[in-house]
């Protein structure tokens, strides 16, 4: 007996397993070729698939087969003007000599083996083993907090929250639409009344009966009441809950004219990996983007990744401007505070000093983390030396260097590595 | 007599399918086509590239390789660069044929015809099938497979599983019967005959590896025997009895990669004329349908279409020229015996005398059962075909400079011709013969394998890899010998088992 089955709905992704299997044992090589990737991307395509190659020697299985060489007889179709005896040069590369699936298999030998990881896949491999550090401190706690919003309009609720215009609207709608029977006939007869009135031979039962008729609509139309509680309305409002964790990210980075194209290229790719990572891991996260020259402003995510500044550096501003806005904005027992700064190290000389004292005083004990990174490939300015003093005293305080662009990515592990403790 | 079309568009439905396979079921039992019960599942792409991807087993136990096979398959697909295999058929009963929800009616209608008539009584009739497979059991087989290696993989940790499996499949190809058959396999069976073989073969081993000298050692050392006393052809059968170190699960694993490949072995030996018959027969049902006025023209154009690209053979010097197409040649042969039954040629009475002129499905059907590739083409492959395959062969010899046209598609050329291409299809000669030669048993536990060479050719580089696979199964050194036809020593690899 023949039977019929749709399978179409079961065994979905059922290679899902042997896929991961997939990723895991070529885990390292793929972790290659995004570094490569990394590195040659613009940042505004970061967040997407990406293609990976990986070499195909390490993908292709081996087994016993024959190599090159020997006697072979080979038969091959579509002869033109071969005749038996024939001498014909050896062809490069074997071909001719292709006797079906052998053939191909050596044949591919030395391409990449391309495929392409999905978004998701390609940020798993992106931030895997990173962590935000600390997060743990302010109100981690699994206690869901709620709070209410306005969700439309219900026909329930307390007097309190009637909504006076939806609930009149309502009330208008239903009176036309219940007395517009009434009405009608009410026109009708009174030009009835009229028609007869005007004849005189009418006889009065008919009037009588016709002013009768018009008085009990008179009566009808009055009789709908004005506002009903079938008309009333009431907002609605819902319990929502709250994310129990806030995190805020300061974004700090120099734009001034000491900084060179290619540093500036290195800190927006650095923030970029940040920003990406920091939307990735929580769902209720601020970002705050702070540039500096000489002063500091706060700036939308698009000025502060591609605006176009010059002059000279005061560090200090940008600290500045970061403590005012935590005073302001995010009271330390409701947040935790993050930041990352960047610059190449150069500070107008008598700034440095002050940027210490504001972080040990305004900012250090607020912050969960604060992480410096130093771009240039010269040697350490005036920045890193205070700096440096900063991180002996605190161990929520990171800093590390990037020289080159291929950097940007093992030092951003390194600072935001996963801390087992 | 012609009758109303089945359905007018190529949109389907399961009633269609039902009403289609109903003729294409009478059709193909007018023929005389015996088949096993046919199943046929509608999936997704997602699910054929699966299928595709598992070389064609319904349930198949997880490993990366499968992995790595649907990720460059769905590549491919996605670019356009290959269609996907309309068909995938299990060699299982019932027959288990696919449908894609993507493909037309017209399309649907060709997979039943090929697949679920084609080869499913090729499965179930060819003696190499008969023999060496199981269609009642192998699924069941199938899913113990999967369900003891994802036990395995819990127990002892993916990786190690992995290392196994790596290791085995890296001899899968050595891992087949040829010449004896094996039990028949079911999941039952296995399930409770696998503890107590676990024991007893651990037994075995212990027996055979005792370090404890007997008595007599003397006497054995002096006729120093071979162990084995006679060359193994079955080497992962040998490593999984024989190896000292595997544990129980382990050899169990061999044992499953074993049985699979034991499982596709005949498929590998018949490629051109499963295809062939299959092909053949959706042709020749899908044209009866047509006579019988059951299709469109439409539904006629858009079927030949399709079945042109398949059956189509680049020659040798097209860029498109990937070897013979199993389709093309298999199909052509298979209409060229019908053709030789129903309008014999004189050439075809000189050289088919029993087959001018009988009748064709007798003659076919006798055909389909009692051969594989090899033989089919010393057999039946025509002077005819050859000329229109316009076939013919090169002698390559690394000796020479250049390479020589040996044959062609003349009279005198024509016995060499088709002897050469039957050679071509001889799995004996295009895999490389190797067997398990000797173990030393009284010195460091070495296990030599011993190539034998064919006409002079060489293994590939990539043996070293795969004797490394070995020496992880066996656990100690793993030698290997190429031995040139007059039995000297050609070239000798040897690999250490990495801790």
């Amino acid at each position: 007996m023949t039977q019929i089955v749709d399978r179409r709905l079961n065994g979905k992704n059922k290679s899902a397993v042997n896929r991961q299997k997939f990723l895991r044992r070529f885990r390292k090589q793929i972790k290659k070729s995004i570094e490569n990737v990394i590195a040659e991307r613009s940042v505004t395509d970061l967040d997407k698939g990406e293609k990976i190659s990986i070499p195909r020697k390490d993908t292709n299985e081996p087994f016993f087969h024959h190599g090159k060489g020997g006697h072979r007889e080979v038969v091959n179709p579509g002869n033109k003007e071969f005749q038996a005896g024939d001498k014909i040069p050896r062809p490069e590369g074997g071909a001719g000599q292709g006797n079906g699936s052998e053939a191909s298999d050596s044949g591919e030998g030395t391409d990449d083996f391309v495929f392409e990881l999905s978004r998701e896949e390609f940020l798993q491999f992106f931030f895997e083993d990173l962590e935000l550090p600390n997060l743990v401190k302010t109100k981690l706690s699994t206690i869901t907090e709620t709070k209410k919003v306005r969700a439309g309009h219900t026909s329930e609720g307390i007097p309190a929250n009637i909504n006076v215009v939806r609930s009149l609207t309502g009330a208008m709608g239903r009176r036309i639409a219940l007395r517009s029977p009434y009405k009608k006939e009410l026109k009708e007869k009174e030009s009835e009344l009229d028609t007869l009135l005007k004849r005189h031979n009418v006889t009065d039962q008919i009037i009588v009966d016709l002013q009768e008729r018009i008085n009990y609509l008179k009566r009808k139309i009055k009789n709908i009441p004005f506002i009903d509680t079938f008309d009333l309305r009431y907002d609605n409002r819902i319990e929502q809950p709250m994310p129990t964790t806030q995190a805020v990210m300061f974004c700090i980075m120099d734009v001034s004219g000491s900084m060179g194209r290619e540093e500036k290229d290195i800190s927006k790719r650095f923030f970029m990996l940040l920003y990406l990572f920091l939307t990735r891991t929580y769902e209720k996260i601020q970002v705050v983007f702070i540039s500096h020259h000489t002063i500091a402003s706060e700036v939308d995510e698009e000025t502060f990744f591609y605006s176009r500044e010059t002059g000279g550096t005061v560090v200090s501003s940008a600290l500045k401007l970061m403590s005012k806005i935590i005073s302001e904005r995010y009271p330390t027992n409701d947040w935790n505070i993050y930041a990352a700064q960047a610059s190449d190290g150069d500070n107008w000389h008598n700034d440095s000093s002050i940027c210490k004292k504001i972080l040990n005083e305004k900012i250090m004990p607020y912050v969960q983390y604060f992480a410096y990174i130093e771009i240039t490939a010269d040697r350490h300015q005036n920045l890193w030396e205070e700096y440096t003093g900063i991180k002996s005293d605190w161990d929520n305080f990171a800093m590390k260097r990037i020289e080159k662009i291929p950097d940007i990515y093992p030092v951003f592990r390194k600072l935001f590595q996963k801390r087992t403790t | 007599m012609t009758r109303k079309p089945i359905s007018e568009t190529s949109e389907w439905t399961f009633e269609l399918i039902e009403e289609y396979h109903a003729e294409i079921e009478r059709i193909a039992k007018n023929f005389g086509l015996s088949t096993y019960p046919v199943q046929l599942e509608i999936i997704t792409t997602e699910q054929m590239m699966d299928a595709y991807s598992s070389v064609g087993m319904p349930v198949g136990y997880s490993h990366w390789t499968f992995g790595k096979e649907f990720v460059n398959t769905e590549k491919n697909y996605k670019r356009g660069q290959m269609g996907l295999a309309y068909e995938i058929v299990i060699n299982s009963d019932p027959c288990i044929a696919y449908l894609m929800e993507e493909n037309s009616m017209p399309m649907q209608a060709l997979v039943i015809a090929h697949a679920a008539y084609g080869h499913n009584s090729f499965f179930k009739n060819n003696y190499l099938f008969t023999t060496w497979t199981s269609a009642d059991s192998i699924i069941d087989y199938l899913l113990f497979a999967k369900e003891y290696i994802l036990k395995c993989e819990q127990r002892h940790g993916e990786e190690a599983v992995e290392d196994i499996l790596d290791s085995c499949h890296a001899l899968k190809n050595f891992g087949v019967d040829r010449y004896k058959r094996p039990p028949s396999l079911s999941m039952q069976e296995e399930m409770s005959r696998q503890q107590e073989r676990e024991e007893y073969l651990q037994s075995q081993i212990n027996e055979l590896w005792k370090t404890i000298p007997e008595k007599t050692a003397d006497h054995h050392a002096a006729d120093k025997k071979h162990y084995p006393s006679e060359p193994q052809e079955n080497i992962l059968y040998f490593i999984e009895k024989h190896a000292p170190l595997l544990e129980p699960w382990q050899r169990e694993i061999v044992r499953i990669v074993r049985k699979i490949s034991q499982y596709f072995y005949p498929q590998r030996q018949t490629q051109v004329m499963n295809e062939g018959w299959a092909t053949f027969w959706h042709y020749t049902i899908l044209n009866q349908l047509y006579d019988e006025g059951l299709c469109t023209d439409g539904f006629m154009l858009e079927f030949l279409q399709s079945h042109t690209n398949v059956v189509q053979q680049p020659g040798f010097d097209s860029p498109y020229y990937s070897g013979i197409n199993p389709y093309a040649l298999g199909f052509n042969m298979m209409t060229d015996i019908r053709r030789m039954c129903e309008s014999p040629t004189d050439e075809d009475r000189e050289w088919f005398p029993e087959i001018a002129g009988s009748n064709w499905l007798e003659t076919m059907d006798f055909a389909m059962r009692n051969f594989k590739d090899e033989s089919f083409i010393g057999q039946y492959l025509s002077p005819k075909v050859i000329r229109d395959f316009k076939l013919f062969s090169i002698t390559d010899d690394d000796k020479h400079r250049q390479i020589e046209v040996s044959a062609i598609h003349n009279t005198p050329g024509y016995q060499s011709v088709r002897s050469t291409l039957s050679e071509q299809y001889n799995l004996g000669s295009i895999e490389p013969n190797i067997q398990v030669y000797d173990v030393d048993l009284k010195g460091d536990r070495s296990l030599t394998l011993r190539h034998t060479q064919f006409q002079r050719r060489p293994l590939d580089k990539s043996a070293n890899e795969v004797l490394k696979h070995a020496a992880r199964l066996w656990g100690f050194n793993v030698k290997l010998e190429s031995i040139d036809d007059k039995g000297l020593l050609v070239k000798a690899y040897e690999c250490k088992p990495s801790k």
